[in-house]
This record gives C-alpha cells, structure tokens and sequence, in this order.
C-alpha cells in the first residue's frame, strides 16, 4: 500500500522530522536548510554567497523563519490563533538570535466564518505585534468553501536582524562541558490548557496558555551583557523533546534535576488525570536558554526582572563527557533517560 | 500536591527500599500486571532501588497490548463500511494490524474519531443519527463497566445506531493461566485500578489455586515498594496471602455498581489474547438482551488471515519469558514511532516502556 501522510507526522517530534528530512529537505537542500534551526540565518548581502552561507557575507545577517498554525479550539484561556500565530513567529526569530522585525500573515478562511471573530482575532494579533515590537507589512487572504478548511487558518512569516556575535546561537556551536540550563517559567501551561479547553474539564485556579513574544525578554538578556549559547522555545515536543535536539546537535550530555523543573500543581494535576508527562507538553512562550556557567546568575537576575522570566531557574547543565543524550535525575533519586516525543501523547485508557 | 507528593516523598521511598534491602534474602521473581505500573517502575527508576535478585517482569495488563491483531483487523474492516463512525481511545490507531492499521484508514479517508470515554461515542451516535457508530471496546475491569454504562444508557434512550466491537477482558482467568502456563512467579503486584472494581476478594483463588502471593498496588513509587515489600515478607516467610497496598482505593469487595453493570449488559466468553492465545472465561461479549449493540452481528466483513509480524516477541514478552531488548525487532525497526508489535504501540506497553525508560 502507498504510504500517506498521517496525522502524527504533523506532532512535532520524531516522525515530524524523519517526514521533514525525507521529502523536503532531500529535495530542497542547501546550508541554511540543513542547519534545521528554528529560524534559519543567512546573510544579505551584495557579497554573500547564493547559499546564503553566512561566513561569507560582509554585513547583514538576517533570520527568516514561517509558521503555519492551525488550533483547536480557535480561541483558549490566554490566547488564540491570532495571538499564536504572531508569537509563534516571533519566537523562532528571537531564540535564532535575531531581533524580529517584520512580519507577512497569510489567512485561509473557511466560507461563513464571522467576520467579527476574525476582527477579534486580527486584533489579538495587533496587539501581541504591539508586545513583541515586530511590524506586519504584508498579508494575503483565501477564502476557501464551506468544509476545506476548519474556520481559519494563518500563516505567519517573519524576518530579523541578528546582531554581531549571534549568529553562532540559532546552531548552538559555543555551547560547551559546564554549561547551565535554564527555563524562564513553568513548563506545560500551553498543552494543559488546550487538553483540558478541549476536554471541557476546568481547573481551579483556571489554567492558561503562556502564549507570549519572548523577543522582550531575551533582549532583557543581551541588556545585561549576556549572549547566551543557544536558546529555543520549547514548543511541540515540550522542555524533553528540545533537550533531546540540542544533545544531538551537538553530541553533548544534557543532565537535568526533576525537582528544579518548574511545573504549577495545576498542570501536574491535569497530568495526573491525563497521563501525560509535563515535560512532554507544548508551550508557546517558554524557553530553554543555555549560558556560560560564570553567566548564570547575571541570566537569571536579568530574567526574572521581566514579566516573563519571573519564576526563571537554573534546571541543569551540560556535562563534561557521556554519550549524546538528556538525562533527568528523578526527585526520588532514579536517573531517567529522556527521548524526543513519540506519537502525541495520549490520554491514559485506565 | 496531596495524594500525589506523599507518596513521591523521597526519605519515604529511601526508607522503604532499604527495608527491601536489609529483609530480602531469597531470589523472587514478581509480576507487574498493570501496564500503568510498568510505566510508574521505568518513570520513577524503581528498579535502581532494589535489590538485583528481586526480578520484576511486565505482566498483561496493557490493553492494547493483549488485543490480537484479528481485532485490528476486524475494526479496520469495519472503518471501510458505508456510513460508519470508528470511534476508540486513541493508543488503538496506531497499532499494525495484518494489511493496516486505523491510523492508516484514517488517512485513507475512514472516519475514525478518538475519544476519551465510551459516553463519547454514546454522544457521537446521537449527533449522527444517520450513521453506524462502532466504539472500540478494550480494557479490562477498568474500561468495560464504562462501555457497560454506555450501552445501558443506549438501551433505556432508544438509541440504536451505536455498536460496540467488544474486546473486553478480565484480569483473573490471564493471572492464572499465566501462573499454570508455567510462567514461574513468587507474587503478583496486582492492578490498583481493576481492584478498585473487582475488590481484593478476586485473588483469593489466584492465591490458594496458583501458590503465588498477590498484592494489590497504587501507582506511586512509595505505593508500588510497599507492595514489593509486602511480598518480599510473604516469600521469606514461606507464605502466599492476599494483601492491599492500596488501601486509600482499594476494598475487599470492589465497586457493586460498577460490578452490577458489567454483569448485566456482558457475559462472560472465551477470548485470545496477543501473545498468550485463548483463555477460557476471560473475554466480555454482550449478552443476549444487548446484543443489538454487538458489531460482530451487526455488520458483515471479510476479514484477512491475521498474520503476525515476522520475528516479533510480544508473545514471549507479554509472558515474561523474554525482556524487550531479546526480541531481533527492538528498537529496529521497531520503536514507538514506527511499531512493529503492540508492546511497543501503547504508551503502557513493555516494550514502549523499556524504550522510552530503559534504553542506555
């Protein structure tokens, strides 16, 4: 039987990738491309080579990066697809080591779609453009028949100036033995939130996407004369899945402490209901940040003076030797090996 | 958070493996039946806090992981129906059957909808009227009094476009054929959810029939050495009894309702598990008065010959007689993301588990 697409292909973990790597990075290949970092960073340059190759270029270096998003349901306890869809963008340029600048969004809206719902959700969009300081200058729009498509769907697409001394973030290539780790909050609110809007079950005190622009907070980071060694928002896949990426990028050993890891009762409790695994979990404006040792504290001091960093911790390091993997010490002292997401989690039978 | 943290509590846990430690003398092979334990042991690294002699061996208590293939088989033949609705717990979409699998069927077009709760699929049939709406039903004790309820409810409402394909199970007759299959066990740590159904009552005749001891856990790590611990004392004391380790959930008599309506809208029939073949009495088909409920009669298929995949394991794995790691399939080109066996499907499957746990 000829292979189709399945849902999981689209989960954001392994599969995702191995779809990725065989149909399009096979056929599209080039430097940038293959790097496969959030956003990718190429140089704009008269100069620069036509791959793009950044070590060529004499000045401007850019990251571009798009985003398709597609939510159910539309609108969720601390955002919505507007919402998302900018701070989605926005994300994967900052943590490239870029300061977003513009942004394109392209609409596909299913025919009957309230126009008052849409107003609302271009709104939302100003207003987080607003927050992340980022301008949308270009847009297209398709109105598709009645069942093509599941209310809306948008498209964003953004580029970026990466600064002198950040280009090498995106690939994390200074990240180094001694290395620390550190999240700016807790991880999981996204992907709790959406379970449970979906699942109809509230919580008490009401869970909410962390949906937010983290290019604020990162700028807070270089304010304060840190360039940190890599950083990535830990998106579909969740805080496990980005730690897998990174000890593979760069064939390091990534150890991280469960107790450290900040997590609110609230979605330890959905976990417990559901069976999920909180480090599994999407978020939409958390993010992992690893920075020189002798570093940390100027990070986590400059973190948590921003509204998004306020519960920002240390949660591991890098360590000296040790095959490429994430490893996590368990609270009650067992060591656990962490792999990328397999499959979307699923709720438990029993 | 209370009820979870307690039992997580680090010098609780520490205190209760060097208990294991310093009253362990015999070699004694234990048998977690329930799947969410074989998670709970591989999340929380319980292994590393025992004793080498102390043996734990993953049991059959994976729902998804027992079902026979022929029944994956059977539900995709179904998805390819006229103006049928597929709906099933979401572990079941992903495992291989013979020629496909439900995920496969989905992309080819099937409607298949995953749900959380058998009430669901009662929900669906209402909003469809015009359509057939087949529930997958598999679990154990657990699952099949919610199915149960489900159909009853159907029953009393007139609704009658939803079937149940039932792959229901019962723990009791699998622990004993396990036990006179010669699988060799000391004890079993029994499943804290089934009991919390069936009532601790149940192993008293796994226990003076089979010679091994049954503890019923909970699923945190200060629960599940508890219960090992319980079985280490009845092994060095030469005895088999049934005790609960579990007792915030667990009575010796279970739940009467839950129990009432599993008798009521199922009937007891003989049942093939994967890996251990058929067992007597240890399957739920529906009884006669619901039987209008039942897809198996409802809807005419032609099915294919279930064949296993070439040089999988499940089989001996679900019997303990091999770990994961033995079976030439693991971890290539079997793994969680492209399955070959069912162990490795569910997220509570033995191999699933040793992967995602295990694997150094």
């Amino acid at each position: 039987m000829s292979e189709r697409v399945v849902l999981d292909h689209g989960s954001g973990g392994r599969r995702s990738r191995d779809l990725v790597r065989s149909v399009f990075r096979s056929r599209l290949s080039n430097a940038a491309l293959d790097a496969e970092t959030d956003a990718a960073v190429v140089a704009l340059a008269l100069d620069a080579s036509p791959a793009g190759d950044v070590s060529n270029a004499a000045d401007v270096r850019i990251a571009m990066t798009t985003d398709a998003h597609v939510v159910k349901p539309l609108r969720f306890p601390g955002g919505d697809i507007g919402r998302l869809a900018v701070c989605g963008t926005v994300n994967d340029l900052a943590v490239s080591g870029a300061e977003p600048r513009y942004l394109t969004a392209s609409f596909i809206i299913e025919e009957g779609f309230p126009i008052a719902d849409l107003e609302s959700i271009v709104d939302s969009m100003a207003d987080a453009a607003t927050e992340a300081g980022i301008r949308v200058v270009a847009g297209d729009t398709k109105v598709v028949g009645r069942g093509e498509c599941d209310g809306l769907f948008i498209t964003t697409s953004g580029v970026g100036i990466v600064g002198p001394g950040r280009e090498g973030i995106a690939g994390a290539s200074r990240v180094a033995a001694g290395d620390v780790i550190l999240v700016n909050g807790p991880i999981g609110d996204h992907g709790a939130t959406i379970a449970c809007v979906r699942n109809g079950i509230d919580t008490d005190p009401p869970l909410a996407s962390d949906c937010a622009p983290l290019s604020g907070l990162i700028q807070q980071l270089y304010n304060s004369g840190i360039t940190p060694h890599f950083m990535r928002d830990a998106t579909r896949g969740g805080l496990a899945t980005v730690l897998c990426e990174l000890a593979d990028m760069r064939s390091i050993q990534i150890q991280i402490r469960e107790e450290s890891i900040p997590v609110r009762d609230t979605v330890r409790g959905v976990c417990e209901i559901y069976g999920f695994d909180p480090l599994y979990l999407a978020n939409e404006g958390t993010m992992i940040c690893v920075v020189d040792q002798a570093d940390a504290s100027v990070a986590i001091q400059a973190m948590q003076a921003h509204p998004l960093g306020q519960s920002a911790v240390i949660v591991g390091e890098v360590l000296e030797s040790g095959s490429a993997r994430a490893v996590m010490r368990t609270a009650i002292g067992g060591r656990r090996v962490l792999r990328m997401l397999a499959g979307e989690q699923l709720p438990r039978i029993c | 958070m209370i009820f979870v943290d307690e039992y997580r509590d680090r010098e609780l846990v520490h205190s209760l493996s060097r208990q294991i430690h310093a009253e362990s003398r015999r070699a004694i092979a234990l048998m977690e039946v329930c799947g969410s334990h074989t998670m709970a042991i591989g999340r929380f690294g319980i292994r590393s806090l025992l004793p080498d002699h102390i043996r734990l061996i993953s049991g059959p208590g994976c729902p998804v992981c027992v079902t026979e293939i022929g029944y994956i088989d059977h539900a995709c033949a179904i998805a390819a129906e006229p103006d049928v609705i597929i709906t099933t717990f979401g572990d079941l979409i992903r495992v291989p059957g013979s020629l496909s699998s439900l995920e496969r069927e989905r992309a080819r077009g099937a409607d298949i909808r995953v749900v959380q709760s058998s009430l669901d699929a009662l929900h669906i049939a209402r909003d469809n009227p015009d359509r057939k709406v087949v529930f997958l039903g598999i679990g154990f004790e657990t699952t099949a009094p919610t199915t149960a309820a489900a159909i009853a409810q159907a029953a009393r409402d007139g609704v009658s476009n939803i079937f149940v394909l039932s792959a229901h199970k019962v723990m009791k007759p699998a622990m004993m054929a396990l036990v006179t299959g010669g699988v060799s066990l000391d004890g079993y740590i029994c499943p804290g959810h089934v009991s919390i159904v069936t009532g601790a009552a149940m192993y008293k005749e796994i226990v003076a029939e089979c010679g091994v001891g049954c503890v019923i856990s909970g699923f945190e790590p200060a629960d599940i050495l508890l219960a090992i611990l319980m079985l280490v004392r009845q092994a060095e004391r030469g005895e088999h009894a049934v005790e609960i380790a579990y007792k915030r959930a667990v009575t010796w008599d279970g739940s009467r309702p839950a129990q009432r309506l599993m008798d009521d809208v199922f009937v007891p029939r003989d049942a093939v598990w994967r890996g251990l073949g058929t067992i007597p009495a240890s399957g739920l088909g529906l009884a006669t008065e619901y039987n209008r409920f039942d897809a198996e009669g409802a809807f005419t298929v032609d099915l294919p010959v279930a064949k296993e995949p070439a040089g999988c394991r499940c089989g001996e794995v679900l019997k303990g007689r091999c770990e994961p790691a033995d079976c030439p399939l693991f971890g290539a080109p079997c793994t969680p993301e492209n399955p070959v066996g069912a162990c490795m499907v569910s997220s509570e499957g033995t191999c699933a588990a040793h992967y995602r746990y295990h694997n150094e």
